[in-house]
């Protein structure tokens, strides 16, 4: 029971780990997309959509990047080079993705949907409580793991990491050093669409093999507030995902014990428990600001 | 991207045949959906049920629906949009509408209202509803006797009446087969979340349960049965393609008839709020095929499901114990209507606190 809790956990968590992430990096380079849940759902149903025409859930993975990006541009055309204001353009990508996607799909509801297969190796898959959890997973969460570290690394131990930040601590002074702001953000923001567009897919091709609309129930929404409540550190916003997801489950489970705490509460459970959490590894007020990016949210314009 | 732009053309056509539509002076009946119109679920058999209507009257009415309507202060403005854009006849069809439901309608004492699953009325409102228990007795006898470990897991939206009559009935259906038959019960406080409805169903099966039903909207529970090779029951419409081996048969509601009947009615002017409530043998709900299932079961369910359609067997029938142990109507009665409708108590054999 403990492993398949474990299995579940980690399932609840992926999504939100890709989903955030992604937003991270966005975030990082100084753009505010509140747009994740419209990627998500995009990613969803492209994702959904191509494993179901093609039978091959890979592809169904490839498109829901491909979604994902297109989106994506889609803002930063938007906000980068017309300079509108990200949070409105924000909203309204969340707006509109969740409607193209429920249009787009219209026709794959009620279709059961085609899944991922999970890893298993003979031997090690077959060890007791950890051989499904180490070895047993989706190859997704394996990529989500991978994410994770590549992006903490990218960040922190490379030079396109440093520009990245410096874009996003002060546009200004990085277009003095002769940085291409508005290209390091695009950039950005595309790599944050196709990890949402991932995050999607998840859901719509490993969670819960189908489509319909508005699967995504707010997943985009927790996945932004878990990097806020992270400060902007891939492997805390990880911890928070995990959190996130352990707390959802267990409550569940909670329930099905029939310990008597009344449901509305344990159904709260879950964000509270991740916005302790996290507010107490973030205790450090000056990390906290030195990881703020200081021009989130901010337009740039080169004036010359 | 074709797709996207032939959709886009198909829009605005409708958008242009909508006004054209009006000009003609057709009836506009609206519908409220509480989640997508296409969620494989309840809110998809409303809207089958309106496109039944629509089919039936033809050109005498034009339909419209509002999708993912929030329960609460949000669907108040979604209503009262509804009855602004000219609708002559609104059925809000989820609980949570109803205060709404009835604030609106006293602005707009023109148009006829039709709220699903609740209980107030007014001049303009009518209350309508499924005897949607009756199959879910059928359901609990089937769980007693296909559970080896005797216990079900029930997942559960909200602890309103509707919700908590289904909770019970399936028991009482399970205790009619085995006494001592136990069920696990799970809120999960949403009508339509699939990833969150199939957490629930994992942490069921994972407690030993072998046999799940649900009271929310996605199929993703018997997704969940299905891969794990155990069994459930589909909610409101059969699910039986999203888990072939899985589903046992499921509640499937049959709106059509009773929307054309009610639009009909404001058709020819004798419509009066009612608070009509049907079940299995007026059609507006059926049972979907019962499969995975041993004969000697198939046999039983379809028995109950006559006995029920003919009024020998009232899922209700007296003594009904409450989980306290106090009696609330001895042997030989039935549980009538009214305190059906606000049912806010389990019955003796539930281990389960029920949500104030």
């Amino acid at each position: 029971m403990l492993e398949s809790i474990l299995l579940t956990v980690i399932t609840a968590a992926t999504p939100l780990i890709f989903a955030a992430i992604g937003e991270l990096v966005a975030e990082r380079s100084g753009v505010l997309n509140l747009g994740v849940e419209g990627m998500m759902a995009m990613g969803a149903v492209a994702g959904f959509a191509a494993a179901h025409v093609t039978g091959n859930p890979m592809i169904g993975v490839l498109a829901a990047i491909v979604a994902g990006v297109v989106m994506a541009a889609l803002f930063g055309i938007v906000t980068l080079v017309f300079v509108a204001n990200q949070v409105a353009s924000g909203l309204a990508l969340t707006l509109f993705g969740l409607g193209l996607s429920g249009l787009i799909g219209d026709s794959f509801v009620g279709i059961p949907g085609v899944s991922v297969p999970s890893l298993n190796i003979p031997g090690l898959t077959d060890l007791p409580i950890v051989g499904r959890v180490i070895f047993g997973l989706d190859p997704l969460t394996y990529l989500a793991i991978a994410l994770t570290i590549g992006v903490s690394w990218f960040l922190f131990r490379t030079r396109g990491g440093l520009v990245l930040r410096a874009v996003g601590d002060s546009h200004g002074s990085a277009h003095t050093l002769g940085y291409d702001v508005i290209r390091v953000r695009f950039l950005a923001v595309l790599f944050g669409g196709a990890c949402a567009g991932v995050g999607g897919a998840y859901l719509s091709l490993v969670y819960t093999p189908q489509w319909t609309e508005a699967m995504t129930a707010g997943r985009g929404w927790i996945a932004l507030a878990l990097v806020v409540f992270g400060t902007w550190l891939p492997l805390r916003v990880f911890i928070g995902a995990i959190v996130f997801g352990g707390v959802s489950i267990l409550q569940l489970h909670a329930q099905a014990f029939g310990i008597g705490i009344p449901s509305q509460f344990l159904s709260a459970l879950p964000y509270l428990t991740t916005i302790v959490v996290l507010v107490i590894i973030s205790r450090n007020r000056v990390l906290v600001s030195t990881n703020t990016p200081a021009a989130l949210g901010q337009s740039f314009v080169p004036d010359r | 991207m074709k797709k996207v732009l032939s959709a886009a053309v198909a829009v605005i056509a409708l958008a242009a045949g909508m006004s054209a539509a009006e000009a003609a002076d057709k009836l506009k009946a609206c519908w409220v959906y509480v989640g997508p119109h296409n969620d494989g679920g309840y809110s998809e058999g409303h809207d089958k049920g309106r496109l039944y209507a629509q089919e039936k009257l033809g050109d005498k009415i034009e339909t419209t629906y509002v999708e993912n309507v929030a329960e609460g202060p949000d669907a108040e403005r979604a209503i009262e949009r509804l009855a602004r854009s000219g609708c002559k006849i609104i059925f809000t069809t989820s609980f949570g509408f109803m205060d709404p439901t009835i604030k609106v309608a006293a602005k707009f004492p023109d148009v006829k209202f039709e709220h699903a699953t609740g209980f107030k009325t007014a001049p303009n409102v009518g209350t309508y509803n499924s005897r949607f228990y009756e199959g879910r007795y059928i359901q609990g006898q089937i769980a007693a006797k296909q559970s080896k470990a005797g216990v079900a897991g029930y997942i559960v939206s909200f602890p309103i009446p509707e919700v908590v009559m289904g909770i019970d009935a399936f028991m009482l259906g399970a205790q009619s087969v085995n006494p001592d038959f136990k069920v696990k019960i799970i809120w999960v406080n949403s009508w339509f979340d699939p990833a969150k409805e199939a957490d629930a169903a994992k942490a069921l099966f994972d407690q030993g349960v072998d046999i799940i039903t649900q009271h929310t909207d996605s199929p993703a529970p018997l997704q969940i049965a299905q891969e794990r090779g155990l069994h459930g029951f589909g909610q409101a419409h059969d699910m039986i393609q999203f888990a072939p081996k899985a589903q046992y048969t499921a509640i499937v509601d049959t709106w059509g008839p009773y929307y054309e009947k009610r639009i009909n009615a404001v058709l020819d002017g004798t419509w009066k709020p009612e608070q009509s409530w049907d079940g299995l043998k007026d059609g507006i709900m059926q049972m979907a095929p019962y499969t995975n299932l041993p004969d000697d079961v198939v046999a039983m369910a379809k028995k109950t499901q006559a006995d029920i359609e003919s009024g020998a067997v009232h899922p209700f029938k007296g003594p009904i114990v409450k989980q306290d142990g106090t009696e609330v109507i001895p042997a030989g009665q039935n549980l009538d209507d009214g305190t059906l409708l606000g049912l806010n108590w389990y019955v003796k054999g539930i281990d389960d606190k029920l949500p104030q």
